[in-house]
């Protein structure tokens, strides 16, 4: 009996060890998923702030909606409220995962729908230091992943995951991302461009649950090293499960959001 | 219009019923500065203009936006050109959203079409040629408009209920015949004149990296035969013609990469007459030139038209080249600069359109036109050969 349980346990040690760094970073990115699936949908307010180098200011208002698609990545409708000349200027997104996303903008002025050639998604969202691929949907297949070490983050315990974009043409050789291990938020990214130079830091703070489950950060930070130029995103009205279809991300209703 | 303007009573009638989740005024106001770089060729005409335009929206909305109202009034103000003084309603509908069908009913605007250069199959509204030289103002149409949504696509069914006639610069304007139009008595093939219902249909979708458009047209001409005639003054002047059409438009664009080709086509009956034409062309883009954030887009694009130097359109044999720049700063700068080269009298026009963001909420634009070797044969560029422009604008946006 006692012969057994040692066996018992030297085969549970042997499994955990024969688990690489690489499945490691592997099962928390689909542990992470697994938690934040089901959210269906919501809708938010963002305050997007620039800043340039002289501590320059600018605003972009912007409403948000998602819907979470089973199997693909999430549809979502951006509508710019600020700057006033560019009022009533909607995107709308079918994000996937590996293959390139698709986009449309509709243009107030001439009432036209533009489709978006979204293949690249490096360039940046509105002048800020976000990238298109920052703020797309992040599905599992969109990164191969390597688990580097448990660290403290704050008063919070962290995985320390390195992930390496799988779809073409992006802007980095690789993120290094901090999720913490109760609830996996991200609290901290690093991004290294395709020359594998330290890029950008996104810092995400002020946390708060939906519908006790969904956690997300009421302010996002990101700093870019190279250009002294940082962007804050603040998320206010945040509201799960609105009861949004699949109509309402729809290219012929473009024009009617304002 | 009056049937339009009854039907906006009654949206206004039912909306007012219910309360409203959000309404607000939005707009702009702005003035603008054209120079003309040569003498005129017609006495009126001056060689700088400077005018003052505003154009404000209403829009209030019920049922968390499945309602809405909008109203949006167009007017500008010429120091001297007299005509050039005027006023559009841009809009002013109605808006329900039901599900699978959406329905405008009022004064709207649509635009239909993917190339840059050339606008060619956008038939919905008629243009508002005092506006700008590019055509992509539009004057307000009074319509019925549903949109069936289903997997197959949208459907979109319009009921277009009376005609606007084209604007027209005036003998004080600039980029025009050495004759004026005569717009206030303009000839119409059907006997209901203005008054004539027109309808269209277009059904829509987009397949992968595929999006595709056809429509049927059947109504007044947007697009007037220009007829030398006599006013009401004794004055020789060009009485519009406007024919009842049908028409046949079709759009496709295919995403490769950062290639994107482009196609509008259409096929048109006028009378006895029959013509065909055609822009096709791709957009190529240079995404983050240099390890920037510069997004360089070279266009390419060739129009034809069936009928030839008979065309009432200026792009009857002619190929665009051009190049869109575009930094992705805060302040949204664009530029795009173009040639159009008129295969058939050697002809060129070279055009730049900048702007960007100043402060918040202001707003800077410059455009600019010259043209270079206009042959004497060209009928439509000939009389213009001169209007060289250089335009400022500056707008306030609230």
């Amino acid at each position: 009996m006692k012969q057994l349980l040692v066996l018992l346990l030297m085969l549970v040690t042997m499994t955990a060890a024969a688990e690489t760094p690489e499945e490691k970073g592997l099962r928390i990115a689909q542990e992470a998923d697994a938690y934040d699936t089901g959210f269906t949908d919501f809708t938010a307010d963002m305050l997007m702030t620039l800043r340039n180098k002289k501590g320059d200011e600018s605003i972009r208002e912007i409403r948000v909606r998602t819907l979470e698609v089973e199997g693909d990545g999430d549809k979502s409708l951006s509508i710019f409220d600020r700057p006033r000349d560019v009022k009533g200027t909607a995107m709308l997104t079918y994000t996937h995962g590996l293959k390139p996303d698709d986009q449309w903008l509709y243009l107030p002025a001439l009432k036209r729908v533009k489709r978006i050639n979204s293949r690249n998604k490096s360039g940046p969202f509105m002048g800020s230091e976000f990238a298109y691929e920052d703020l797309g949907s992040q599905e599992i297949e969109k990164y191969t992943y390597k688990f580097l070490r448990d660290e403290a983050c704050g008063d919070l315990q962290c995985y320390v995951i390195e992930q390496y974009p799988a779809y073409k043409y992006s802007g980095y050789t690789r993120r290094v991302v901090w999720v913490d291990k109760e609830f996996y938020r991200p609290m901290k990214v690093v991004f290294y461009d395709r020359k594998n130079e330290l890029l950008k830091t996104l810092t995400n703070s002020g946390y708060q649950q939906y519908l006790d489950h969904y956690w997300r950060a009421d302010k996002m930070d990101m700093e870019n090293h190279q250009t002294g130029k940082s962007t804050t995103l603040s998320w206010s009205n945040y509201q799960f499960k609105t009861g949004l279809t699949d109509r309402d991300f729809i290219k012929s209703k473009l024009k009617n959001y304002k | 219009m009056i049937k339009g303007l009854t039907i906006i009573g009654l949206t206004l009638a039912v909306c007012a019923g219910t309360p409203a989740s959000g309404s607000d005024w939005s707009g702009y106001i702005s003035g603008e500065y054209r120079y003309f770089s040569h003498d005129p060729l017609y006495p009126e005409q001056r060689i700088q203009y400077w005018s003052l335009a505003t154009q404000p929206e209403y829009y209030r909305e019920w049922e968390g936006g499945d309602q809405s109202f909008t109203f949006t009034p167009f007017a500008r103000w010429d120091r001297f050109d007299e005509r050039r003084s005027h006023w559009d309603i841009r809009e002013l509908n109605g808006y329900w959203n039901l599900d699978d069908w959406q329905l405008v009913a009022g004064v709207s605007r649509v635009f239909w079409g993917v190339t840059e250069s050339n606008h060619l199959i956008d038939i919905i509204n008629q243009t508002d040629t005092l506006e700008g030289v590019d055509g992509e103002e539009k004057l307000g149409q009074p319509m019925v408009h549903g949109t069936w949504t289903q997997d197959w696509g949208a459907l979109d069914l319009f009921l277009l209920l009376g005609f606007r006639e084209r604007t027209f610069t005036g003998e004080s304007g600039r980029i025009r015949s050495p004759l004026v139009v005569d717009v206030d008595n303009p000839i119409y093939e059907s006997p209901r004149e203005n008054k004539h219902i027109d309808y269209a249909v277009r059904w829509s979708n987009s397949y992968d990296i595929w999006d595709i458009g056809v429509y049927y047209f059947y109504g007044t001409s947007r697009d007037p035969r220009l007829e030398p005639g006599v006013n009401d003054e004794g004055e020789a002047v060009l009485i519009p013609h406007y024919d009842i059409i049908g028409q046949l438009g079709l759009d496709a664009q295919v995403f490769l990469g950062n290639w994107t080709l482009k196609l509008e086509a259409l096929d048109q009956r006028r009378r006895e007459e029959k013509y065909a034409a055609a822009v096709a062309g791709f957009e190529y883009t240079f995404v983050g030139v240099l390890e920037s954030q510069v997004d360089i887009g070279t266009l390419v694009e060739y129009s034809h038209d069936t009928r030839g130097n008979a065309s009432t359109s200026p792009f009857a044999n002619d190929i665009f080249l051009g190049m869109r720049l575009t930094p992705n700063d805060a302040q949204s700068t664009e530029l795009i600069v173009g040639l159009v080269y008129d295969l058939d009298y050697d002809g060129e026009v070279y055009r730049i359109e900048a702007s960007r963001r100043l402060f918040s909420s202001w707003k800077i634009s410059f455009e600019a036109q010259t043209y270079s070797g206009i042959d004497q044969r060209d009928p439509l560029l000939y009389p213009v050969r001169d209007d060289d422009f250089l335009q400022l604008d500056i707008a306030w946006y609230f």
